[in-house]
């Protein structure tokens, strides 16, 4: 992603402080992730402490400060999920990948991160990649799934 | 120039104050931690609540950032302000045990145990540090990172900043960099020594020894008030 892509994104806000977050999001959108050059720049177009952009960047978990992998696997832990053996299906995808929570595998296919409840409690345990749904999963469905990509 | 009750008592009061600053011109003291005059209210320590409204309806308000409005009735000093006060030392105690500044708050409002699990953190996040480069030494080089359990206060991406000018102003303004009297490794969370305070050179002398206005400092006053008490008690 180059600087004038960043400077499109900004113009198409207006250069404005308060659409940060949207213009973070485009940024991550398109680079799928947030490089530390690009969050320097934003800073200094907008006209605002780079410690401000960083803290919108590291508080919301959609935004990644690290590169992350082409498929983004989300597992549920919520509280329905965890009561019917997500952390097993979590620690069975971990052991596939061989990645932790939070990680991208070596040949960026893969990133790992673990969320708190997708709202489809009825499917549970549930593990979403990209924006397809595993519903009912179980440690043996788990290679399956993971050779779909 | 508008008109508030403080304390039961009709008092007037300039537009756009905040309840602090009302407090503190009519001589009502608030203990604060995070409240600074230079920088701008936070509101993050919540040490100077107070209770605004009347009756069942009452809530509590951080004063540094509530203004004042016509009729607002504050109380200062009722239970509840008090014992809300004192759970957010012990709270602010259990984070940083070693900052001088919150054991002399714990000493100066009673607080002489810590229910709470002892974390140690060296950082009660109340963002003075944050403020003072922000608004005074125009450095903007720190800030919040992160959120929730693993909030943090640092610079961009955690490695040195190129706008920090190592003025030295977040330590300077830092509650919990000041470390407290017995140093990082005393034996207890809580120290209250100062509670103990009894000039022993009184014992010797006609006159009060720390001329300085320093009461304590040479340490001689710290005894063992328990033992005195149980003299006193056994006498009785």
């Amino acid at each position: 992603m180059d600087f004038d892509r960043v400077d499109k994104i900004l113009k198409a806000y207006g250069m404005k402080e308060t659409h940060l977050v949207s213009i973070l999001l485009d940024i991550q959108t398109e680079a799928n992730f947030l490089p530390r050059e690009i969050l320097s720049y934003v800073a200094k177009k907008l006209g605002i402490p780079l410690s401000q952009v960083c803290r919108f960047a590291t508080f919301y978990k959609a935004f990644s400060l690290k590169p992350r992998g082409r498929h983004v696997i989300k597992t549920c832990l919520g509280t329905a999920c965890h009561v019917r053996g997500a952390v097993k299906v979590l620690q069975t995808i971990e052991r596939e990948l061989g990645i932790r929570d939070g990680d991208t595998t070596r040949d960026f296919k893969f990133t790992l991160e673990t969320v708190n409840c997708l709202g489809a409690c009825a499917l549970g345990p549930l593990v979403v990649i990209d924006n397809d749904y595993y519903g009912q999963m179980n440690t043996t469905k788990v290679p399956k799934m993971l050779k779909d990509y | 120039m508008i008109t508030i009750r403080l304390n039961g008592a009709d008092v007037k009061v300039e537009e756009g104050w905040t309840i602090l600053e009302a407090c503190k011109f009519y001589g009502i003291a608030i203990p604060t931690l995070c409240y600074n005059e230079g920088l701008s209210p936070y509101g993050g320590c919540r040490l100077c609540l107070v209770e605004i409204g009347e009756g069942h309806r009452a809530k509590l308000a951080s004063s540094c950032t509530y203004p004042v409005e016509e009729g607002l009735a504050v109380h200062t000093d009722t239970k509840r302000v008090i014992e809300t006060r004192k759970m957010m030392i012990e709270l602010m105690l259990s984070i940083s045990p070693n900052s001088k500044v919150i054991q002399d708050l714990a000493s100066k409002f009673g607080v002489t145990k810590v229910r709470f699990k002892i974390r140690n953190e060296e950082c009660i996040l109340c963002g003075l540090c944050v403020r003072m480069c922000r608004e005074q030494m125009d450095g903007k080089a720190i800030g919040f990172q992160k959120r929730g359990y693993k909030r943090k206060i640092s610079t961009p991406f955690d490695i040195r900043s190129e706008e920090c000018r190592l003025c030295g102003g977040c330590i300077y303004i830092c509650p919990a960099c000041q470390l407290r009297c017995q140093g990082p490794e005393a034996d207890t969370a809580v120290c209250n020594a100062c509670l103990t305070m009894d000039p022993t050179c009184l014992d010797h002398y006609d006159e009060l020894q720390c001329w300085m206005y320093d009461a304590g400092r040479c340490g001689t006053c710290v005894r063992e008030k328990i033992e005195k008490e149980k003299t006193v008690s056994s006498k009785s």
